[in-house]
């Protein structure tokens, strides 16, 4: 640190992390605050504690969802959706290269991705169970089908629109269109493929959910359609609260990623 | 023996949905090893269609180009083209944009790599070589997409505009830098540009387009009588502003 600090930038950086405290501090405030207002009004029988469920028993939910088989449900949604994002991502760069390749084809297949985009892919269940089965290819399936679109659509957007200058450069040493691929489209694209793998870490979860809600016999989905059906809220609303949890540490994840990449390649 | 780019009664005509252009007219002539040459014209000519031909990314509608005494193909002729920016990737180092040439021609050698690192050191560029784009001066970059263009070691260079982009400070040290390059390796030089200044100081034969569809109006020979003439040392020259009035006066009278 330099000691021989202006007053002004002291009081700049002391006014910058004033800030940074109080928004961190709001954000404290926030989460114990509804939780116990949660629990409070649950005590006072102002809201039924049945529908609702509170803090305290999804707390004790919880340690006891921990000796009966916990990581094994999360196990299971967070395999199921890493296979998805794995598959869907290298299913949805490599198609979205073989269009870029073929202007014909990309041409004849864009409405029938319009289509597909905009259709709600969870009305594919029932055929995706029939053809594929019950159990854990179904959901992965369910998981592809939502975030395969997307990733094809992206990146296809991103290596069109690399600049025509830089192609036409590489063409003038004589570039084939394998080495224009290789040596300036991909590697232009490589900040929109870690964008793409936020989304579709996000999507890939949101078709395991959905997949689990469909047919399974186990992770969270399967916990919280089962809780339901039964009517344990305790049980629903530990799992939502889990998968909060896992979501956000798989985006995280998803994110560091994203940043040892493009520091390493100067990629932004 | 010297080698020259002869191109055969050229004409190019553009189709798309409003009808057809036509950007060239009838263009023959012979361009010499050694000589660099400069074609202006009134903007939009097609100027740069010429130079897209020769480098063999557009075919023309009709004409031929040849090498002495050949066609001119990929295999026969290395042909280097320098565009208006430098277009180099953020993502290469500045010697690994050097080599990209090298690497899409799948020539890369430890006698090619050798060569491109002379031509950094000969061009004070060897301390930035693992430096990236984002940390060189405008100059600095126009020189690394010249080394980039003759590392390959082209026989025909061509440079459309390769200046336009630069600081007028900048861009006179630069051209310094380019002639004296280009001279020393004795190369087919075609320059495209709207610099009529900037075309006097390097060439040894100006070219007048008409507007399109573009033909030659007039070839204007340059000399000076300067012993190690350098572009500078020609902007000084007397004669400097007579060939400067009599061109300028030529585009005008289309303008």
């Amino acid at each position: 640190m330099d000691r021989t600090i202006s007053a002004e930038r002291r009081e700049y950086l002391r006014r910058k992390r004033n800030h940074k405290l109080l928004v961190r501090g709001t954000q404290l405030f926030l989460v114990v605050f509804l939780i116990g207002m949660w629990e409070l009004l649950a005590n006072l029988e102002i809201i039924d504690s049945f529908i609702t469920s509170k803090p305290s028993k999804v707390w004790e939910t919880f340690l006891k969802m921990l000796s009966e088989g916990l990581w094994y449900h999360m196990g299971v949604t967070c395999l199921e959706t890493i296979i998805g994002f794995l598959l869907g991502t290298i299913m949805g760069v490599t198609i979205a290269s073989l269009l870029w390749w073929s202007k014909f084809f990309s041409e004849v297949l864009s409405p029938f991705f319009v289509v597909l985009n905009s259709l709600p892919k969870v009305a594919l269940g029932p055929i995706i169970i029939i053809w594929v089965g019950a159990g854990m290819p179904a959901i992965i399936t369910m998981a592809l089908a939502i975030s395969l679109v997307v990733t094809i659509l992206d990146m296809l957007s991103g290596f069109l629109k690399t600049d025509q200058n830089k192609i036409k450069m590489a063409e003038t040493f004589g570039a084939n269109k394998w080495q224009v691929f290789t040596k300036i489209v991909f590697p232009s694209n490589i900040s929109t493929l870690l964008n793409v793998l936020k989304v579709s870490i996000g999507l890939s979860m949101v078709g395991v959910i959905t997949g689990e809600f469909l047919v399974s016999k186990g992770g969270l989905g399967y916990l919280i359609v089962y809780g339901g059906q039964v009517f344990k809220l305790d049980l629903v609303m530990t799992s939502v609260i889990i998968l909060g949890f896992v979501a956000t540490l798989l985006y995280v994840a998803v994110c560091l990623l994203q940043k040892v990449i493009s520091v390493k390649g100067r990629w932004q | 023996m010297k080698k020259c780019l002869r191109l055969n009664h050229i004409s190019k005509t553009y189709q798309d949905e409003n009808g057809e252009t036509q950007a060239l007219k009838d263009f023959t002539y012979a361009f010499k090893q050694g000589h660099f040459t400069s074609i202006v014209g009134p903007s939009g000519c097609g100027k740069s269609t010429l130079l897209s031909m020769i480098s063999l990314l557009e075919k023309p509608t009709t004409g031929e180009i040849y090498l002495d005494n050949s066609i001119l193909t990929r295999k026969n002729c290395n042909i280097g083209y320098m565009l208006q920016k430098d277009y180099l990737l953020d993502w290469r180092s500045v010697y690994q944009n050097v080599l990209l040439g090298l690497e899409i021609r799948k020539n890369v050698t430890s006698e090619t790599k050798a060569y491109a690192k002379n031509l950094l050191a000969k061009y004070g560029l060897i301390e930035f070589q693992d430096k990236y784009p984002e940390n060189l001066s405008g100059g600095m970059r126009q020189r690394v997409a010249l080394i980039r263009t003759l590392a390959t070691n082209p026989d025909v260079l061509l440079l459309d505009e390769a200046f336009s982009a630069l600081d007028y400070q900048t861009r006179l040290s630069v051209t310094e830098d380019v002639y004296r390059i280009i001279k020393a390796e004795n190369k087919i030089t075609i320059m495209v540009t709207h610099d009529i200044p900037e075309a006097i100081s390097m060439s040894d034969e100006i070219i007048v387009l008409s507007p399109r569809p573009a033909t030659i109006k007039k070839v204007h020979p340059i000399t000076f009588d300067i012993e190690n003439r350098t572009p500078l040392a020609t902007r000084e020259h007397p004669k400097f502003s007579k060939y400067f009035d009599l061109i300028w006066k030529e585009l005008g009278e289309d303008g």
